[in-house]
């Protein structure tokens, strides 16, 4: 029986380092090749071991697919394909292609520059690993090889971010990669058709929570931001450069212009011009109301927001500056919580989720003092809050995506193991379907029942359809042929055609039953009892009388003797063909129960 | 199998496919030649075109004078422009279930089609396209549309009267259908039935057919589509380049083993090299400049203009051309040069390596901002306080009879100085002229047309190999003007099948399979028998089920018990569906190894006699007579059911079963 195997090498259970192997009909894919940004030891990246102890990835993996940008995505991937290995195809979508590098290298140099690692993949490595990227189109059918095919679907969590399809014949997986349901201020929300997949692999980061609406979400963040500003103290929101960011500039830049407030917004990266570039080139993946009016305005021109200094983060007075990393676990966000962490008038939002380890993570549950490096002690006076601005879907999101897609079985990844579970039972209760939610390393393998596809000749299916018009529940009607299997080309054909293809005669099997019955009159008169009985028992049968004195039901030749030795009996002689068996049969035995009176 | 053809026109198509259940439009092309026959409608009252005389018949008869107008010899229509639309009897439109757009200049028909003939489908077309050919429509209607017309004239259309006019008008076709431009409410009601769709995507319509749009390489989100079922792969290759300029290179690769390939939106110029005209474009630009000169280039707002801005761009300077001003004026000018930097994936690989730095795609965005090109909606505001001369204008519309060009033409057409260059090939530069004689500015031919021509055609053809080829009549014999150029034709095996407008073509190929599931369930009970080396069959006897087009085989069910009711049974219970037929047999009996059969199963007085064409197998006792030949076996006997079935399954295990 053919199967889908699942083995996710991280996400398993866990944020962070996404990272899924998929065996589908024979093919091997690989879905996203990210990193943990927990570790800092050989666990922040996936164990590519487990795909192959000594021989060569590429033999082993059809395709590698990186559904977006973000580094918990594809930050493994110059070590997976120029360090390991790899020189098969690569796909992700165009905008993703575009900046997924520049956030390789950002990482690439906090990681060598700063910290002094070396063993690391270098600038070169990124630009040969790019080289074996693919783009891909939203919706474009990639024909990987000749049976494997991918398509890309919006996703909305960040500019470029796809779930795909992975097909072989009428198997099909479905991979999120993250999401979210509802549009916002800069991007649409995901999409996907009723494609009805063997297995959807979706994301649970928010498996647990309904969000209040948005709107309330964004009054909040304003209020506390505005009041922080008027009281003369300092926000720092940390953020990854690309996503979130531009979805709280453009809020924070709305705010400013009709509130016509004065304090200096800053963008801490030399990146911000450069993403938002992007964006602007890239502004057909945004949502419909920006591409409508980008001509007039574009959103990602922004007038309040200026290029941050270093130098400015001891500058008195209010400001509001955004800073990466998102999760303090590093760079320049790292740097500017420790200047302002000690005054409790200044206040750090975490617009998004914090993985386990990181400084992020441990504010945000309610660590007050924190060991930095060399064993100083760091105590947090400013405010901390928290306000998931993160573009993932919720638990209303994904069950709505589950709707939307139905499919036979649902695995869950890039979550806690707490709240899968309690997604799992949810999914499992609503959509009566199967639901895995494996950890990293365990497979999970799916059988399946694909149909077997073949070629009809359309003479035989036109006949077919021709009778089938008026479809009887009771007698499902049956349609007969012959499947003709040479090499690897299976066709149905009528069983005449077969035979004529494979120059084979047919051979006649016929039948002639004798009956005998009572009647002392002439053969004609017989003959003609047996026609008006079987014409008034065979109602939806044709019943003929034929000019040479005999009569026919369908194809079946009945013919009346005199018997020769008793002229009170006749002899009727019932023809008929082994196609007619079950016809010819009943007949026989219904003219020797004999006919009925005559009324006379 | 049928192709109604709509459109006479070659690069201009409106064809209909009939193919299986569906009925799918290719192109909907506006055949927008017919406006040379009116005069043009000027943005600034023209006392010139008011004051031309009127026509009168040779007899002096002037009941047309108020419609039609002379100047220098030739007889214009003085009305609101109209268009010559694809043929909208010969097939009933509201049965059309899908309209594939190939190319934004192949829609401009849409609206008439979708908002006037009951058209209730989906119009499948890329992101580009639809941006674009939205900017065009646009641009169309605001010509018209600013410039209200108060006059339409309808005299000169009497089939009685019209033959009295001298030509092109007496020669003009289906005049009766001609129509006036589009209201912008009606474009946006069409543009609303739109789909984006990207290349490579498969779309499925109704189950039946599968469509596919391809790269064609000409222009923005330009395609080819593939129209195809599981056995029956139809190309529709329109507008298609090989030449690399801005758009994603043409995907032939995909367009291998078709059955039909329908080619249409040929080069119109096969005789020009493009990179010469442009170089010829280049030259005479600055020659006119340099010697104080204006130069006007009438165009479309999109398409090859950004390729002549990226042409200046590096030719500017080093020409001397610096200081000279760039002006681009149209109604969606600034719109048009801003998608044009937004849609990276379908620009070519050089182009999207400058997104991916990120840098805008097109340099037009740096001649913008060192204010070397600038743009205006129109000549009215903005651009009358900034306008210097002398100076280059890019504007439409290139036929000359509305839009800003026309202001153009009437202010620098009277001194020698100044050239107005044709790039655009679709219309005859001397004709689009016409109204404007005598001139003393120079003109200068330059047409620029990507589009294949006849050798790229026949490299393409050989490449991709299809059964059969169908193309307008234009292409199967030399072009009217150059007789001679027997190389000026497609040239293919077998010939290519050629339509002209109203056509219907029945297309050369009979569909034989369909595509068909079998359950695996069904597939598990089935028992292959090898009758031949690599050549397996099994018999299938299961129930049919279809729906959406989709045909699927499932097992047979058991027979179910039947329900204990007390309820009489009826005699019609027990009639057997003669529809259900048994299978088919084959192979011949062995008369040896069948008589020792029969003796094994209890038969001890088993006769064989021979006849001429067989045996005879006689069993005495049960008054039984078995004719075995080569190709038959006949069994008679008396009404002994038993019996019968008893040899019946004897004879059966000799014999295969189809």
């Amino acid at each position: 029986m053919p199967e889908i195997k699942v083995t996710p090498l991280g996400a398993g259970q866990d944020v962070g380092r996404s990272c899924i192997l998929v065996s589908i009909a024979g093919k091997n894919v690989m879905l996203d090749c990210g990193m943990h940004m927990g570790y800092n030891d050989d666990r922040r990246f996936p164990d590519f071991s487990y795909i192959t102890q000594n021989g060569r990835l590429t033999d082993f993996l059809d395709c590698v697919i990186i559904s977006h940008f973000h580094l918990d995505h594809c930050g493994a991937l110059p070590y997976f394909s120029e360090m390991v290995g790899y020189d098969g195809p690569i796909y992700m979508t165009h905008p993703t292609k575009a900046i997924c590098p520049i956030l390789l290298e950002d990482y690439r140099k906090i990681t060598v520059d700063k910290k002094g690692e070396t063993n690391f993949f270098t600038s070169q490595m990124i630009k040969d690993c790019m080289k074996k990227v693919v783009a891909v189109h939203l919706h474009q059918t990639v024909q990987v090889d000749d049976e494997l095919e991918i398509k890309a679907y919006y996703a909305g969590h960040v500019l470029g971010a796809a779930m795909f399809q992975i097909k072989v014949g009428s198997e099909s997986a479905v991979y999120t990669g993250d999401y979210n349901m509802t549009p916002d201020r800069h991007l649409g929300a995901a999409w996907i058709d009723k494609c009805r997949p063997n297995l959807l692999i979706t994301e649970s980061t928010y498996a647990t929570t309904i969000r209040d609406s948005k709107r309330c979400r964004e009054r909040d963040f304003l209020k506390k931001v505005h009041e922080t500003v008027e009281r003369g103290g300092k926000v720092l929101i940390p953020v990854f450069a690309l996503g979130r960011a531009q979805e709280l500039c453009i809020l924070l830049e709305t705010f400013w212009e009709r509130m016509n407030l004065k304090a200096p917004i800053y963008f801490s990266t030399g990146l911000t011009e450069k993403a938002n570039h992007y964006y602007k080139l890239f502004i057909t993946w945004t949502n419909q109301k920006i591409r409508k009016t980008f001509v007039q305005r574009n959103m990602f021109e922004f007038k309040h927001i200026k290029a941050f200094d270093r130098a400015f983060a001891d500058n008195p007075g209010p400001m509001v500056v955004f800073a990466t990393p998102g999760m303090l676990h590093a760079g320049q966000s790292l740097q500017i919580f420790r200047k302002w962490a000690g005054n409790e008038k200044n206040m750090v939002i975490m617009p998004g989720y914090c993985v386990q380890g990181t400084v992020g993570h441990k504010i945000l549950s309610g660590q007050r003092k924190l060991e930095m490096e060399g064993r100083q002690i760091l105590e947090v006076k400013m405010q901390v809050e928290y306000m998931s601005f993160s573009a993932h879907a919720d638990a209303k999101g994904i069950m709505q995506l589950v709707r939307q897609a139905e499919p036979d079985n649902v695995l869950l990844v890039h979550g806690e193991a707490k709240k899968m579970e309690f997604l799992k039972q949810k999914i499992e209760q609503e959509f009566h379907v199967n639901c895995y939610m494996p950890a990293n390393g365990e497979t999970v393998t799916l059988l399946t029942h694909p149909n077997i596809p073949v070629g009809i000749s359309l003479g035989l299916l036109k006949r077919e359809m021709a009778l089938g018009l008026l479809p009887d529940a009771k007698k499902p009607k049956l349609m007969h042929g012959t499947l003709i299997m040479k090499d690897n080309n299976f066709r149905l054909v009528s069983s005449e055609q077969a035979l004529k293809e494979l120059g084979l005669a047919e051979h006649q099997l016929r039948f002639t039953c004798r009956v005998h019955i009572h009647d002392t009159r002439k053969e004609q008169e017989t003959v003609l009892r047996v026609y008006s009985h079987l014409k008034s028992v065979l109602k939806a049968h044709s019943v003929q009388h034929l000019p040479d004195g005999s009569v026919m039901v369908e194809s079946i030749l009945i013919q009346a003797t005199a018997h020769s030795e008793d002229p009170g009996t006749k002899v009727l002689l019932v023809s008929w063909t082994y196609q007619d068996e079950e016809l010819g049969s009943y007949l026989t035995s219904l003219l020797k129960k004999g006919l009925p009176q005559a009324p006379s | 199998m049928k192709l109604y053809c709509l459109s006479g026109h070659p690069t201009l198509p409106c064809n209909v496919l009939k193919f299986k259940s569906t009925t799918i439009m290719l192109d909907c092309g506006l055949d927008m030649t017919s406006t040379l026959n009116f005069l043009p409608l000027p943005l600034v009252q023209s006392p010139r075109l008011s004051n031309l005389p009127g026509w009168t018949l040779k007899d002096g008869n002037t009941f047309l004078d108020k419609e039609l107008k002379e100047c220098s010899g030739h007889v214009f229509v003085d009305s609101v422009p109209e268009f010559c639309l694809p043929e909208t009897e010969l097939i009933d439109l509201s049965t059309v279930d899908v309209i594939l757009i190939s190319n934004y200049h192949c829609m401009m028909a849409l609206p008439y089609i979708t908002e006037h003939t009951g058209f209730t489908g989906t119009v499948y077309a890329t992101e580009p396209t639809v941006q674009i050919g939205r900017l065009l429509m646009e641009e169309l209607v605001n010509f018209i549309e600013r410039v209200p017309k108060a006059q339409s004239a309808s005299l000169w259309k009497n089939k009685e009267v019209q033959r009295l006019l001298p030509a092109p008008l007496k020669d003009a076709v289906e005049v009766s259908t001609w129509r006036r431009c589009y209201t912008m409410q009606e474009v946006n009601s069409a543009l609303s039935k739109i789909q984006l769709v990207g290349y490579s995507q498969k779309i499925e319509l109704f189950g039946a057919v599968q469509v596919t749009p391809l790269s064609s390489g000409y222009a923005l989100g330009s395609s080819n589509w593939i129209i195809q079922s599981h056995y029956e792969k139809v190309s529709y290759v329109s507008g298609s380049s090989l030449l690399t300029t801005h758009p994603q290179p043409m995907d032939q690769a995909s367009l291998k083993n078709s059955d039909v390939l329908i080619l249409t939106g040929l080069t119109q110029i096969p005789t020009a090299n493009p990179d010469g005209m442009v170089g010829e474009f280049c030259s005479n630009l600055a020659l006119t400049v340099r010697n104080g000169g204006n130069v006007l280039v009438p165009c479309y707002p999109s398409g090859v203009i950004y390729d002549l801005l990226e042409c200046l761009y590096q030719y500017i300077d080093s020409a001397g051309l610096s200081n000279i001003p760039f002006y681009f004026i149209s109604p969606v000018a600034n719109s048009s040069l801003e998608f044009a930097q937004i849609f990276a994936e379908w620009l070519c690989h050089n182009k999207q390596t400058k997104v991916y730095l990120p840098e805008p795609p097109f340099p037009h965005a740096e001649l913008i901002q060192t204010n070397k090109l600038k743009h205006y909606p129109s000549i009215h505001g903005d651009f009358s306080n900034d306008f210097k001369q002398p100076c280059v204008v890019f504007t439409g519309h290139p036929s000359l009879r509305f839009g800003d060009v026309v202001h153009f033409m009437e202010l620098w057409g009277k001194s020698s100085l100044n050239t107005v260059i044709f790039t655009e090939p679709d219309f005859s530069y001397l004709d689009a002229l016409a109204p404007y004689q005598p001139l003393a500015m120079k003109c200068i031919y330059c047409p620029i047309d990507t589009r294949l021509n006849f050798i790229q055609v026949s490299k393409l053809l050989k490449e991709v190999q299809p059964l059969h080829v169908v193309c307008p009549e234009q292409y199967t014999q030399p072009p009217p003007a150059q007789s001679h150029r027997m190389d000026l034709m497609i040239d293919c095996q077998p010939p290519a099948m050629s339509y002209r407008r109203a056509e219907v073509l029945a297309l050369p190929f009979k569909r034989r399979y369909e595509k068909i599931e079998i359950m695996p369930e069904l597939a598990d009970s089935l028992v292959p028998l090898e009758i031949k080396p690599g050549i397996s069959l099994a018999t299938v006897s299961a129930v049919l089920h279809t729906k959406d087009n989709k045909h699927v085989l499932q097992a047979p069910p058991r027979p179910s018990q039947p329900p204990a009711s007390k309820k009489r049974k009826r005699v019609s219970d027990d009639i057997p569906d003669c529809k259900l037929l048994k299978p088919l047999l084959s192979g011949s009996i062995p008369v040896d190894q069948f008589v020792q059969t029969l003796e094994k199963h209890g038969f001890s007085d088993v006769k064989v006699e021979d006849t001429a064409k067989g045996h005879i197998v006689l069993l005495q006792e049960a008054e039984t007579l078995i004719q075995i030949e080569e190709d038959s076996t006949h069994i008679i006997c008396d009404n002994d059911e038993m019996l019968r079935v008893r040899l019946r399954d004897l004879v059966l295990k000799f014999l295969q079963k189809f």
